[in-house]
């Protein structure tokens, strides 16, 4: 039976998004580095090529807008929960269109839409953490406490914590889960700030494991039929520490999976997909 | 007996009670001379009806104040001072709000009646008996004093006059000895065995209770007026034929319209306050694990209450939950689904699943309905409560509040602690571990929070709630939320508090532990009944304040599950109440910024709100952790509940432990949770004039407690020991009832476990991170060494716990008023009277511990003092006794202290100022121990016998004075230990010394044949000149 919280980290479908050429110059970014398109987009196709393959996920592939240049970052313009989907609003105001198509997809695969209207509400779904028991929302440069508010509402089940994000672009830029219940944190101040903060709020207890790079801390993790705990995390090559410490988890299966260019325009693994499961119910 | 009050008409009704029942004369006199006081009570109350709260139900000589108003004002006789012995108890009129339990043998009426209804009911009482008696005993000693404190109670008008209704009515009904039975219940038991109690039970007075029960019918039944709301409780309980009943309980709907629980240890009468004997039978404490219920019937009911919650709304849920729970509802109700009903849909919609149902909701249910075939009732009530416990508002009690920026907020209630909402958004959560205090005054909630691991002191987070009655409401739902889930027994109220004050409100049931327990022992065959098509239309009492959190900000519709939701509701605009503050205060030190003016207080506020930080980042305290993947087993319900079912049966305090089933926190081992309460009768309209901008923010100062190491007695020595200890003290406030909207004021202090916050120093409560933890414990020793303070060499294991207590006590008993603001502050003596400040708190706590001292000694007489040490004295401390001789004088630790609020961790982590600068209130602390050399190297191993002791509380203007008497024997040698404490309150011009020099002066002069072996002056002082800012 398909209760609340059932299967976390169960996911049939993955939406993902093209790289547009505008992406190398225009996406938003916090640091000022140069981003090879070629090798984006290759790091990109690779990203994909696993969500399909590897994993066999259904993957929906959106194409790239050139007018949006951050368009590949998908999960930020919607949150999907169970059969619900939030489209966020999201707090850089380049980026508010890149839910439309978003929106139409996630209609095609017959979730219920819940749509963030609200004018003064803005929400990045890079600020949402999904535990599997409760969501987690920092608030940070791109989320509001209206937008949160709103999540709460479309999410009623779940309690919804804030989590101030005070350094980073977003919550997850330091944090993912590991596994129902293991939270993976990074090992900057903030970062473990933020978690002290969600253990502090949680009526759930959750393990954690701190990876030194903050940026490491951003894995994806499934829980699929045949394949068990899957964790795609970063490869040696960018982050040798942090690796070390993926490769204790002996239950799961781990994948690394390149991230070098997109980084560069603070795209981290989760940010590329939105995950879906559509057998969530009976 | 305390009988002073008997006037003519009392005598008469007294001579009408006696002459009603010539048979027992003697119980009857009793009765009598105790309706007599009531009556008496009730007649002064009316004489001084416009200036008082009943609820001052205190102890006179625990609470100097008042005993001070009584001398004052009231004609109270001395003798009533005086602890009676074994007598029944007066009825002490309470309030409605009055918390005090009114337990007195009420048992024994309880059972007495069980017997005739039904052997099950009588088991159950018997059952229950254990804390019913415990409950019983101390109160009964306490109560004796309250009647007599009850003339100078004070008392609103419309308690005054409700009572003088009830008056009436007794008067014209020859009934009025039910009452008096109620009352002398204890020592009438013997009566009850007699065949006349069947007379007397004829002429009880009944009432016709309606109750609406979980499946909307009423329930209907008679009690006697007297009865008290166990034996209400346990005829509905009786009637569903419910054993598992401490998960439930009743409520009624008070005078503002507000649901509450009735209390099952106080009469039903005077906690309805109106005639309307309308109760709602519903669920109190929502068990975490629905699967560990032992019956189904209980389940069932759970499930009623849930269904409830839900379709009103309470309890939100997403559509697609809305769906499975409406579809597990279908199958336990109505069975498997019928392909051959006629027109499914049109009879769904008859059935309310959720707020706002539509087709396309009730499409769904039907669809998941049709997949439960072969279900049975019990197994579809059972994956009911397991997706409905995980929902997160599930059993989360919510009350409307402010934090301390005047922003609507919710507090949620629940089993692990305290949630703090914003709107739908959770923004922080307290933990009960993490709790070290919960009090409320007039109407500002207060919780001490443990420091965490950064963290050197203790804070405490204020929050206003909308009046008085919702703070004591507020107060009262915690303390029993704690109780029930945290601890494996309830506190004993027996417990050796020679001073207790104000309200003596504790849970009385049994906690989730114990009915955890008792369930495991259930022996009966699976009763049999009936799960009826419940509508689950509002009912009328149930129905109650549906508060849901998206009501806090505004009265927005509350959107339901549609997946297209409404957003647009508004629940920005937080209501800000200008100048309402919040009061955060710190219990150890009684500090108020006296000198600051209203601006300088502003500031402050503003400042403390923008300094926020977090206090609270220590990850919630936990075990040992297994391992991750360990956790996930034992996280998942099939393990949790297979493991804890083997604790129930052989391991009852194990299985307390892991009564938490997701969260596996320690519970605190044998706690010695301890009620305290302070109560004060203020006017609200005084509070609410009081200033619009003050913030009595202070902080505790975790160093130099009075620490007292027990000085060990040399065979005949005897000794005085004194303490005097300077508080700062705030004033009362001028009450000036204005309206008859004044209610009493009241009070209370709830210190989850006293345990736990004693060893703070030594137990890190996060085994977590161990790194990190180490840090902790550092700091904390940092802090702590004040708090012993270098104690003389002779001071043995125990005194030092001993002074550990104490100072906790100390700690915990002061507290301040807030209302220094206010230019009345001059105690004006006409005034006092509806004023009792706190810090007498100070002293009552020292008693107990000195009841348990194993002194040896050698019997002298009972010297009894009741000093009143003059502020005049000019004696220096030196000079005092040339027999005593300063051992140690420990250097005065200045602690500053400082307050941090925090109701959000959001701000909390952005302010990043370190604590140290966001000094609100300096405090200075002292403590001093002198002590005679001529106790060094008393090893006094054997404990002496206790022969008796004794415990004496006076107080003047500025001083109480605690004297506590103990006189042990031991080896044929006596020992009188004078142990007195004298609290010296009063704004900056006390010359502490000097009272102090003067109380050791007279104290030498009233027992000259003894010596002075130790004096221990704890000072605490505000630094009024350290506001910088």
């Amino acid at each position: 039976m398909a209760g609340l919280m059932a299967g976390f980290g169960h996911y049939t479908h993955a939406v993902v998004r093209g790289i547009p050429a505008s992406l190398a110059k225009e996406a938003l970014r916090t640091s000022q580095a140069e981003v090879d398109l070629t090798g984006a987009r290759t790091e990109h196709d690779a990203y994909v090529e696993v969500l399909r393959t590897k994993l066999g996920l259904e993957v929906v592939e959106l194409p790239a807008d050139e007018s949006l240049p951050d368009c590949v970052f998908v999960e930020d313009a919607a949150v999907v929960c169970g059969e619900t989907a939030l489209i966020t609003r999201p707090g850089a105001e380049s980026r508010r269109r890149e839910t439309e198509v978003m929106k139409e997809a996630l209609k095609d695969l017959n979730l219920n839409i819940v749509e963030m209207t609200d004018e003064n509400a803005t929400l990045d779904g890079g600020d949402v953490l999904f535990t599997g028991r409760e969501f987690f929302v920092g608030l940070s440069k791109r989320t509001n406490q209206r937008g949160a508010e709103i999540l709460a509402d479309a999410f009623k089940d779940y309690a919804v914590s804030t989590v101030p994000v005070l350094e980073g672009l977003h919550l997850k830029s330091f944090c993912s889960m590991g596994g129902p219940g293991l939270i993976i944190i990074g090992s900057s101040e903030p970062a473990q700030k933020a978690l002290k903060i969600m253990q502090q709020m949680s009526d759930h207890r959750y393990d954690k494991l701190t990876v030194p790079d903050d940026i490491a801390a951003n894995c994806i993790y499934m829980n699929l039929p045949d394949k068990g705990h899957v964790l795609l995390h970063c490869t040696a090559e960018e982050f040798p520490e942090s690796v070390k410490v993926f490769e204790k988890l002996k239950d799961h299966m781990l994948i690394p999976v390149s991230n070098l260019e997109k980084v560069k325009v603070d795209g981290a693994l989760t940010c590329c997909s939105v995950l879906i499961n559509k057998k969530a119910n009976i | 007996m305390t009988t002073e009050a008997g006037s003519e008409t009392e005598v008469k009704e007294k001579a009408e009670e006696t002459s009603a029942q010539p048979d027992q004369s003697e119980t009857a006199e009793q009765e009598g001379q105790e309706v007599a006081n009531v009556e008496g009570e009730e007649k002064e109350k009316g004489k001084e009806k416009e200036k008082e709260g009943k609820e001052g139900k205190g102890i006179t000589r625990y609470l100097p104040t008042w005993f001070k108003k009584q001398k004052s004002q009231s004609q109270t006789s001395p003798t009533k001072e005086v602890p009676p012995a074994g007598e029944p108890v007066c009825k002490a009129t309470e309030g409605e709000e009055e918390p005090a339990p009114e337990v007195n043998g009420h048992a024994e009426e309880v059972e007495e009646k069980e017997e005739v209804k039904s052997e099950e009911a009588k088991e159950a009482t018997a059952a229950e008996s254990d804390s019913t008696a415990s409950a019983e005993t101390e109160p009964a000693r306490e109560e004796k004093v309250e009647d007599a404190t009850a003339k100078s109670e004070e008392k609103t008008k419309e308690a005054a006059e409700a009572e003088g209704a009830e008056e009436e009515q007794k008067e014209k009904e020859p009934q009025g000895h039910v009452e008096a039975e109620a009352d002398g219940g204890e020592s009438q038991t013997s009566i009850f065995q007699s065949p006349l109690r069947l007379v007397r039970k004829n002429k009880m007075k009944v009432v016709v209770c309606r109750v609406t029960l979980l499946d909307g019918t009423d329930f209907t039944c008679e009690v006697e007026k007297r009865a008290k709301g166990q034996y209400l409780f346990f005829k509905v309980c009786e009637h569903l034929n419910l054993l598992e009943k401490d998960y439930f309980g009743l409520t009624y709907k008070d005078s503002h319209d507000e649901k509450c629980w009735l209390d099952p240890t106080k009469e039903i009468k005077r906690q309805i306050r109106s005639n309307n004997w309308h109760f709602a039978f519903s669920v109190k404490f929502y068990p975490p694990d629905p699967s560990q219920l032992t019956e189904d019937i209980t389940r069932y009911l759970l499930c009623l209450q849930l269904r409830e919650d839900v379709s009103s709304g309470r309890l939100p849920c997403s559509f697609v939950t809305h769906a499975l729970l409406g579809s597990y509802t279908l199958q336990a109700e109505f069975g498997d689904y019928e392909p051959d009903q006629p027109r499914p849909l049109d009879f769904i919609s008859q059935l309310t699943f959720a707020p706002n149902q539509n087709k396309e909701m009730e499409e769904k249910i039907l669809e998941l309905h049709k997949s439960h075939r072969g279900m049975t009732p019990a197994q579809a009530d059972i994956q009911f409560l397991e997706n409905a416990k995980k929902l997160s508002m599930y059993g989360v009690d919510l009350h409307h509040a402010k934090d301390s920026e005047g922003v609507d907020i919710m507090l949620g209630v629940c089993a692990n602690g305290l949630l703090v909402y914003k709107d739908r958004l959770r923004i922080n959560r307290f933990a009960w571990p993490k709790i070290l205090k919960i009090s409320y005054k007039r109407n500002n909630f207060y919780i001490k929070i443990r420091p965490g691991e950064t963290e050197q002191f203790e804070s405490t987070v204020g929050f206003k709630l909308q009046n008085h009655r919702s703070a004591k409401k507020l107060w009262k739902v915690c303390v029993e939320n704690h109780s029930f889930f945290r601890l494996n027994a309830p506190e004993a109220p027996t417990k050796a508090r020679f001073l207790t004050l104000g309200s003596k409100f504790r849970y009385s049931g049994r906690t989730q532990a114990q009915t955890r327990l008792a369930s495991s022992l259930i022996d009966r065959p699976a009763p049999s009944f009936e799960r009826t098509s419940s509508k689950r239309i509002s009912r009328s009492l149930d129905g109650a304040p549906v508060i849901s959190i998206t009501e806090a900000g505004s009265e927005t519709a509350e959107n339901g599950r549609d997946p297209h939701l409404e957003l647009h509701s508004d629940s920005k605009s937080p209501l800000r109440v200008h100048g309402d503050n919040i009061y955060v205060r710190h219990s150890n030190l009684m500090l108020e910024d006296l000198d600051k003016t209203q601006d300088e207080v502003l500031k402050h506020q503003a400042s403390i709100s923008q300094l926020k930080r977090s206090f609270m980042e220590a990850p919630p305290p936990s075990p040992p952790q297994p391992n991750q993947w360990e956790k996930r087993l034992t996280s998942s319900p099939a393990t949790t509940i297979r493991v804890q079912q083997q604790q129930v049966v052989c391991a009852p305090q194990t299985e307390a432990a892991s009564a938490d089933y997701t969260s596996s926190d320690t519970k605190e081992p044998a706690k010695t949770p301890e009620v305290e309460i302070e109560e004060t009768v203020v006017i609200q309209e005084v509070s609410r004039a009081v200033k619009p901008g003050l913030v009595p923010v202070t902080a505790d100062s975790p160093a130099t407690p009075p620490a007292e190491p027990e000085p060990k007695p040399q065979d005949q020595t005897e000794m005085v020991e004194e303490e005097a200890a300077a508080v700062e003290e705030v004033k009362p406030v001028k009450p000036e009832r204005a309206s008859s909207e004044s209610e009493s004021e009241e009070e209370a202090e709830y210190q989850p476990n006293v345990a736990a916050s004693i060893s703070q120093t030594k137990i890190p409560e996060e085994k977590e991170e161990e790194e990190e933890q180490m840090t902790k414990e550092e700091e904390r020793q940092q802090v702590s060494p004040p708090v012993v303070p270098a104690p003389p060499v002779e001071a043995s294991e125990p005194a030092e716990e001993l002074s550990q207590e104490e100072e906790e006590a100390k700690k915990e008993d002061t507290s301040v008023v807030e209302e220094k603001k206010d230019d009345q502050e001059e105690k004006e003596s006409g005034r006092e009277t509806e004023e009792s400040t706190d810090d007498p708190m100070v002293t009552p706590e020292e008693a107990p511990e000195g009841l348990i001292l194993p002194d040896e000694t050698l019997v002298a007489k009972p010297t009894e003092e009741q000093e009143r040490p003059k502020m005049n004295g000019e004696a220096s401390l030196v000079e005092v006794d040339p027999r005593l001789q300063v051992i140690c004088c420990s250097e005065p630790p200045v602690v500053k202290t400082e307050m941090v609020t925090i109701s959000d961790t959001f701000a909390a982590q952005k302010t990043e100022i370190a604590t140290k600068e966001v000094p609100i209130v300096h405090t200075e602390t002292k403590t001093i121990t002198y002590e005679a050399a001529q106790l060094d190297g008393n090893g006094d191993g054997e404990p002496g016998v206790l022969m008796t002791a004794q415990t004496i509380t006076s107080e003047s203007l500025c001083t109480t004075t605690t004297t506590h008497i103990t006189k042990t024997l031991k080896g044929g040698l006596s020992e009188t230990r004078i142990e007195k404490r004298i609290v010296i309150t009063g704004d900056c011009d006390i010359d502490h010394d000097q009272a102090l020099a003067q109380a050791i002066k007279e104290a030498k002069e009233q027992h000259p044949d003894m010596s002075v072996t130790r004096v221990v002056v704890h000072k605490e002082t505000e630094l009024a000149e350290e506001e910088e800012d």
